[in-house]
């Protein structure tokens, strides 16, 4: 019994050399020591690594001796026992042995090296090691990853959910707020996950209809064809981006987006620019020969004479636009002289005094204690006989006791009722006061004597000219019975435009209103032009006190509301106020 | 014969001396030539009147836009134009040129097109990879201009293929200088020769900071002083040290590359994440026009 042990090595060039020897022995070492019977030059190994034994049946008993095992057909054991007659292959580190029964009976073991020993010359790729291939994924990898992702989570989805959306507008679609460039105004808040709202059709631009849907009452500037006349044609930078637009299938010029950006967030809109205004509205009459409205370009250098819409009739109580340049006249069919009323040394300023501070009067009459602005303050209430004129101008006609009684003002059927139904008509001509001799109440010579024809004449001498209503009223009968012109006052002279006076209230009201001089209720106090341009010039002017753009009194959809300027400017003090509070 | 060899060694000294980086090239005339578009571009946005304030969705916007994304295109476009190498006026060095210097004005024309309004969107997120694209660049340039001289100083004039040579020379030696050792010793001398210099993660390549098998091995024969009197240990240690001197030069060597390379791992895929990004940019704003 004997063990063969076959050495199988190549040269360089290829060539097989194969050694053989024989060990008569019943026991082998195998390990990295070179006391070993075979010897493994390999640094995986133990130095003493397994002993192979032939057992008494013919069998080869292999076992590990150290804490490292071998292979035994490819399977790591750290003890086996093996036919060689069958044969096994055996598997050291880098080493392979074959186990197999040669014919005379001999266990031959046929030792080969299968590749380098373990750590020795470890097999560098040069080209792919030093480069940052082998530690990171590769850059391609890494680009249609993110690329895929990217186009999947903010194109394919959003797409998706757009196509598949539901066709109740509050339901929002799923993720397509990544496309969302910025929030939404305030008044649009709500719709902020419903991009659908106004996007309403894939690759189309946000249409006026969209806008209309909720914006019904919104007014158009001007009917649109005089519209589209009156547009000026714009420079050639703006029609060639007019024409980039159109190409692209915007609306415009004119549609609601052009002027109402979104996704600019929860800011009010800026005031339009006087330019805006001044693109069309500066040489309007050129493109619009009869329109009646003048050019307006420049508050301060280009802007029609104020056209005021004044009583021209007082009894059909007609209102006409009329320039202030034509100095007109107004018939709003009351006396009322402003002058005399004002008057610091007259009559009324005594009556003032009188009446004192409890009153409400000081030194004189001023303008407050017949006109009352409105709660708003933007303009005054008419002013009211019972409330402004009574506690001078006093309708009592008569006295019973210490009681007086008073016509009541603007029932002219009543006045002459309650005129006709006093007994005693005014007071009796005998007063209290004692004449000298017996003249006197119980005396010899006393009668007490009414005013003679009481009824229908009190009421004419009521109406005629200086008397209770005659006074600021013109008498005109009508159908037989007695009446006045109507009395017709204007809250609001100019409906184009917006005049605020509460922003006014320092000054005085004589800076605008020449009330002072003014004899009769005819003269139009209004300020002209002229007058508000001491303060008021164009947007871009240096010199004003207050640079004023067209928003500042206008607003490009018609509404009897204040511009939206005004309308800002108001929203802010009212912010500010609440603050203070 | 040796007349005509010097005469080519002077054209040779002539080129090398004449020779103009990409940054520097014709008198730097892509960067006055963005410097030109950069400057255009802010006199525009100051003069472009937009109302309520300046955005993506005004002319001016839209202008910027597209000059941003045909930048964006044409830069990308690099990664072609890099391989195919021509001279003259379009050479790929211009291009090159043209690329940085462009690339670097696409951080104003974009960052204007953007009208300073950023959100989480898919439109910042468009800008923010540009930003990123344009940041490793910058930082590729950087180390394109500086490492260099740092990686031929520290090579000593071999190639890779030397240094890995050298460290299997020691290799081989220290495997069968070990072949004696004990199993104690003989296991941390295999660790190390198993170690695989190349296997190590990206942060150990960038900091150049290790302590690998080698290391520990050097670390255990030191503290173990008693055993530096059998002269087969003494051997593997001074073996030991020896390749761990190469593997350091090797290591510097490696960090060096990897400065040189890894910002192209973030150039490349962002500059592809960006173009995706940008076409969702573009077509999610028609879509919802």
């Amino acid at each position: 019994m004997a063990f063969r042990i076959r050495q199988i090595e190549f040269t360089a060039d290829g060539r097989q050399i194969t050694r053989d020897r024989d060990i008569a022995t019943a026991e082998l070492t195998l390990g990295r020591a070179a006391e070993n019977d075979i010897h493994i030059a390999d640094l995986a190994l133990d130095a003493r690594h397994a002993r192979l034994t032939l057992e008494p049946g013919g069998r080869l008993a292999v076992q590990a001796v150290g804490t490292l095992g071998f292979t035994l057909d490819g399977s790591s054991t750290s003890s086996a026992s093996i036919d060689p007659a069958s044969g096994a292959e055996l598997g050291f580190g880098s080493y392979r042995l074959g186990v197999s029964r040669e014919a005379d009976g001999a266990v031959l073991l046929t030792q080969q090296r299968i590749e380098a020993a373990t750590g020795e010359g470890a097999g560098f790729d040069p080209k792919r090691s030093f480069t940052l291939a082998g530690v990171m994924p590769s850059k391609r990898t890494l680009s249609w990853l993110l690329a895929a992702l990217i186009l999947g989570l903010f194109l394919a989805i959003p797409i998706t959910g757009n196509l598949n959306r539901s066709s109740d507008p509050r339901i929002r679609t799923i993720s397509d707020s990544s496309w969302s460039p910025g929030p939404l105004s305030a008044s649009h808040h709500g719709l902020e996950d419903s991009c659908q709202s106004c996007h309403v059709k894939p690759f189309e631009s946000v249409r006026d209809s969209s806008c209309l849907t909720c914006h019904k009452s919104t007014h158009d500037h001007a009917v649109p064809n005089r519209l589209a006349g009156a547009r000026a044609t714009p420079p050639l930078g703006e029609r060639l981006l007019q024409t980039v637009a159109h190409g692209f299938g915007k609306p415009g010029p004119g549609a609601c987006t052009d002027c109402h950006t979104e996704h600019e967030g929860p800011a009010q809109m800026e005031p339009t620019r006087q330019k805006f205004c001044a693109d069309c509205h500066g040489t309007l009459n050129e493109r619009l020969v009869d329109t009646k409205l003048g050019n307006a370009g420049d508050f301060g250098t280009l802007h029609p004479q104020f056209t005021p819409r004044i009583v021209t009739d007082a009894q059909t109580r007609k209102l006409t636009a009329v320039s202030l340049d034509t100095r007109p006249r107004e018939d709003n069919g009351l006396i009322f002289p402003h002058k005399l009323h004002l008057d610091p040394r007259g009559g009324t300023a005594k009556m003032a005094m009188n009446l004192g501070k409890q009153a409400g009067y000081g030194k004189s009459l001023t303008c407050s204690n017949c006109h009352r602005p409105t709660e708003d303050g933007v303009r005054f209430q008419p002013v009211n006989m019972d409330r402004d004129c009574e506690s001078c101008h006093s309708l009592a006609f008569d006295k019973v006791g210490t009681t007086f009684r008073t016509l009541r003002h603007g029932d002219i059927d009543q006045m002459v009722a309650d005129l006709s139904a006093s007994d005693h008509g005014a007071e009796p001509i005998v007063s209290s006061r004692r004449r000298p001799g017996n003249f006197a109440s119980g005396g010899t010579y006393y009668a007490n004597f009414a005013v003679p024809g009481v009824g229908l004449s009190s009421v004419q001498r009521a109406l005629s000219r200086g008397g209770v209503c005659g006074e600021c009223h013109t008498a005109k009968p009508e159908g037989g019975k007695p009446g006045v012109v109507p009395v017709t006052q204007v809250s609001r002279f100019m409906e184009g435009g917006w005049f605020d006076h509460k922003p006014h209230a320092q000054e005085k009201c004589s800076t605008c209103h020449a009330a002072e001089g003014s004899a009769s209720s005819a003269d139009l106090l209004l300020p002209d032009i002229k007058q508000c341009r001491t303060c008021h010039l164009g947007e871009e002017s240096r010199k004003a006190d207050v640079p004023s753009g067209c928003a500042m009194c206008h607003a490009y959809h018609p509404s009897p509301l204040a511009p939206r300027q005004d309308r800002d400017e108001r929203k802010l003090l009212a912010g500010a106020r609440k603050q203070e509070d | 014969m040796a007349g005509n060899s010097r005469k080519a060694a002077q054209i040779e000294r002539r080129v090398s001396i004449d020779h103009e980086g990409f940054l520097r090239l014709a008198g730097f005339r892509w960067l006055k030539i963005s410097l030109v578009t950069c400057l255009v571009a802010i006199i525009g946005y100051i003069a472009a009147d937009i109302r309520p304030r300046p955005n993506g969705g005004s002319w001016y916007g839209y202008a910027l836009g597209t000059i941003g994304a045909g930048l964006i295109v044409w830069l990308a476009l690099l990664g072609v134009r890099k391989r195919a190498m021509t001279p003259g006026g379009w050479s790929l060095k211009a291009w090159t040129s043209a690329h940085v210097y462009l690339g670097l004005a696409l951080i104003v024309i974009g960052t204007l097109h953007t009208g300073f309004q950023l959100g989480w969107n898919v439109h910042t997120l468009a800008y923010v990879l540009m930003l990123l694209v344009i940041a490793s660049g910058v930082f590729g340039i950087v180390v394109y201009s500086t490492l260099p001289t740092a990686l031929s100083a520290n090579r000593e004039e071999m190639t890779q293929a030397q240094m890995t040579d050298g460290i299997a020379a020691v290799d081989r030696q220290l495997h069968d200088a070990a072949q004696p050792l004990a199993q104690a010793w003989s296991d941390l001398v295999l660790a190390a020769l198993t170690e695989d210099p190349f296997r190590q993660g990206l942060w150990r390549r960038l900091s150049g900071r290790y302590h690998g098998a080698t290391e520990q091995a050097i670390a255990a024969f030191d503290t173990a002083g008693p055993a530096h009197s059998d002269p087969a240990i003494a051997r593997v240690e001074a073996l030991l040290r020896r390749r761990k001197a190469q593997l350091d030069r090797m290591r510097r060597h490696l960090r060096l590359k990897a400065l040189l390379e890894v910002w192209l791992f973030v150039h490349v895929p962002a500059t592809i994440a960006l173009l995706a990004a940008l076409t969702a940019h573009i077509i999610s704003v028609f879509y919802y026009w």
